[in-house]
């Protein structure tokens, strides 16, 4: 696959249908690959890589390489295409000015998953039929290959390019997944074991804001919370009501606009399951406006951006109520 | 040397917190370790660090700092500071030991933090020497052995018992304080482990990195390179790399209105972020690419041009495996690199 988009990509360099190619950059280990952009052939073949651990979405990028002097090759996995999709919709992004050649996806892993197992000094990393083996400074791991799976990449929702220019490989389907079982289990919680799940998960955080800074439907100049005219700017939470109160906000700012890519929770260094929130409102918009998914296309008009005379009541907050 | 068995390691912390506050690293329910206070069967984590770095003992991320209140044309001003209690860091390694020297370079001298020095003063730090290092340390490149770790004491796992040694008066005191629970022991397991761990310690990916190129003599030449487009390109602004950081120690200081008066506090900042050092003219970096490479220029250059030549990293390896872009201080050094 690696080959292949290298190979394309030098093709489109060389006959100017793009100046520039956005891809991921290989690192110093195995798994520390960085989103970057290449403009020569060289630059392609010494460090363009495509493997396992590039899970980094690159649609929101294009934010701002879009505005600049001609044409970009983006390589987009499914998730990432919705992403881009949404970008398009909301005007962030100006569709012309990017060639898009759709790749296949994951499953993407997670170096942390793997570190998490105890297995440190990690030198190199081979799938051998479902089984991950490491090679460590300490000899030879094993483990599940499916463990190593990066969250974002435990419940696919499709496997399919919603925009491109050209594949590389064959297109998907959008996937019956089970990404609302855990939305159902807090759900069904008690609101004193809910609201301790989310006081354990979120005093972890350390207001880095990673999650808000990959977040491709966080695209404001100026975020409310950098701006220190804003009256509620803070680079650090004061005590755990903001703790709570930062990522609900930011959950609510981008419902109905989330495609549910999962950068929030790869990023975050505290490992707070911060797709949970995201997707409760994916999975209420479903329930109460029927079922949307954001980026799947351009033109339609999201659920909370739309008026319909047969919109449920705004009182149906009131009445499914808290506890 | 002084030991206890290691099975045993729980009646220490015992004996520890229940004349002072203990914290230790334990393993959180997602595999990561944190510092925790110390509770009753709470296990040390086997995890060569900690997600936050030890820093926040000494610099914590918020601190109030001062209260005023007004009353007509009078503003009074209140202390806010209670009598600090002393406190034991269990398992600090060797790489976070060295960055309270660094900290301490910034805190204490002239003029002296005194909420810094008060936390200093009242703490106990008692480190542990590594065994499993992983691909992502390179604390040796700074000169750091993490097989003798500072500290105020410092103790060494063969596998079976650990063994303590003082480095100074309060870590005798500490020391002295637990020795009813220790006993002499023979080394020669010990020495066996340090001597596997300063091998794997060669052996490591990044042993060879160089500092050679750094310090404050090449200022302007790194400062006006090229390679910063490219390495600050993907950088997200987020402050990951700074909180992980165990030297990192920007902080910004702002005045909350509470309504009945005015809290005074402090956070840490980020170079990384947008509103950086922005001061009444407006802000001196106003792209990522400038406050990224601030962020490394402060660690390689400026920090070594005041300190005779002592660098503001300390090879931890925690913004190698947080980055959420692996956008990281090694490769900085790479880039940057005068051969």
């Amino acid at each position: 696959m690696q080959e292949a988009m290298i190979n394309r990509a030098k093709q489109l360099l060389a006959d100017g249908t793009v100046n520039r190619v956005i891809g991921w950059k290989r690192g110093e280990f195995v798994y520390d690959v960085t989103p970057a952009i290449f403009e020569t052939a060289e630059e392609l073949d010494a460090e363009f890589v495509y493997d396992d651990f590039t899970a980094a979405n690159v649609s929101k990028y294009l934010v701002k390489e879009c505005k600049k002097e001609g044409k970009i090759l983006a390589f987009l996995k499914p998730c990432d295409t919705y992403s881009f999709n949404q970008l398009t919709k909301e005007h962030r992004v100006v569709r012309d000015n990017v060639y898009i050649i759709g790749i296949p996806g994951g499953p993407k892993l997670d170096a942390e998953k793997i570190k998490a197992k105890g297995i440190t000094g990690i030198l190199g990393a081979k799938n051998d039929n479902g089984t991950f083996v490491i090679e460590t400074l300490y000899g030879e791991e094993k483990m599940p290959y499916y463990e190593a799976l990066s969250t974002k990449c435990e419940s696919c929702k499709s496997k399919k390019h919603v925009v491109y220019d050209e594949l590389i490989g064959d297109d998907g389907e959008v996937l019956e997944s089970d990404r609302f079982d855990m939305v159902e289990k807090l759900e069904n919680m008690s609101a004193q074991e809910r609201y301790d799940f989310w006081r354990e998960q979120l005093s972890k955080c350390i207001r880095c804001n990673a999650c808000r800074n990959v977040c491709p439907a966080c695209t404001c100049e100026k975020c409310v919370f950098d701006n220190p005219d804003s009256g509620v700017e803070n680079k650090a939470p004061a005590d755990s009501f903001e703790e709570n109160m930062f990522h609900i906000i930011r959950a609510f700012h981008v419902a109905g606009r989330c495609t549910d890519c999962g950068e929030c929770s790869r990023v975050c260094p505290q490992n707070i399951p911060l797709h949970l929130l995201n997707r409760k409102f994916i999975k209420d918009i479903n329930s109460l406006y029927g079922n949307y998914q954001a980026g799947e296309d351009t033109t339609s008009r999201a659920p909370l951006n739309d008026y319909k005379t047969d919109d449920c009541e705004a009182s149906i907050v009131h009445e499914r109520g808290v506890e | 040397m002084l030991k206890i068995s290691l099975d045993r390691i729980n009646e220490l912390f015992e004996a520890i917190s229940a004349s002072q506050t203990l914290y230790i690293p334990t393993d959180r329910e997602d595999g990561a370790a944190e510092y925790r206070k110390y509770e009753s069967g709470m296990k040390l984590s086997n995890a060569l660090n900690t997600v936050r770095s030890a820093k926040d003992f000494f610099f914590p991320q918020t601190e109030n700092l001062v209260d005023f209140k007004m009353e007509g044309k009078n503003i009074e001003v209140i202390d806010i500071r209670k009598e600090s209690e002393d406190f034991v860091i269990f398992g600090a390694r060797a790489c976070d030991a060295r960055s309270f020297t660094i900290l301490d370079k910034v805190f204490l001298a002239e003029p002296v933090d005194s909420y810094y020095k008060t936390r200093r003063e009242h703490g106990t730090v008692v480190t542990m020497a590594c065994t499993r290092p992983s691909e992502t340390c390179f604390c040796g490149v700074f000169g750091i052995d993490a097989t003798a770790p500072e500290g105020d004491a410092a103790c060494w796992s063969d596998g079976e018992s650990i063994f303590f040694e003082a480095h100074n008066e309060k870590g005798k005191k500490f020391i002295d304080s637990i020795s009813s629970l220790l006993e002499d022991g023979d080394t020669a397991k010990l020495e066996e482990t340090r001597e596997k761990t300063r091998a794997i310690l060669k052996k490591l990916p990044l042993a060879g990195l160089s500092t050679e190129s750094f310090g404050g003599e090449r200022m302007m030449e790194h400062f006006n390179s090229e390679k910063w487009g490219e390495l600050s390109e993907s950088c997200l602004g987020c402050g990951t790399c700074t909180f992980v950081c165990p030297t990192c120690q920007c902080y910004d200081i702002k005045d909350f209105n509470t309504g009945h008066g005015i809290k005074r506090f402090r956070c840490w900042d980020s170079c990384m972020y947008s509103d950086f050092t922005k001061m009444a003219h407006g802000n001196p970096r106003l792209t990522q690419l400038e406050r990224f490479r601030q962020r490394f220029m402060h660690k390689l250059v400026y920090f070594p041009a005041n300190n005779n030549g002592e660098f503001g990293c300390v090879g931890c390896g925690r913004c190698l495996s947080k980055c959420p872009i692996s956008m990281n201080i090694v490769k900085v050094m790479k880039a940057l690199e005068v051969k």
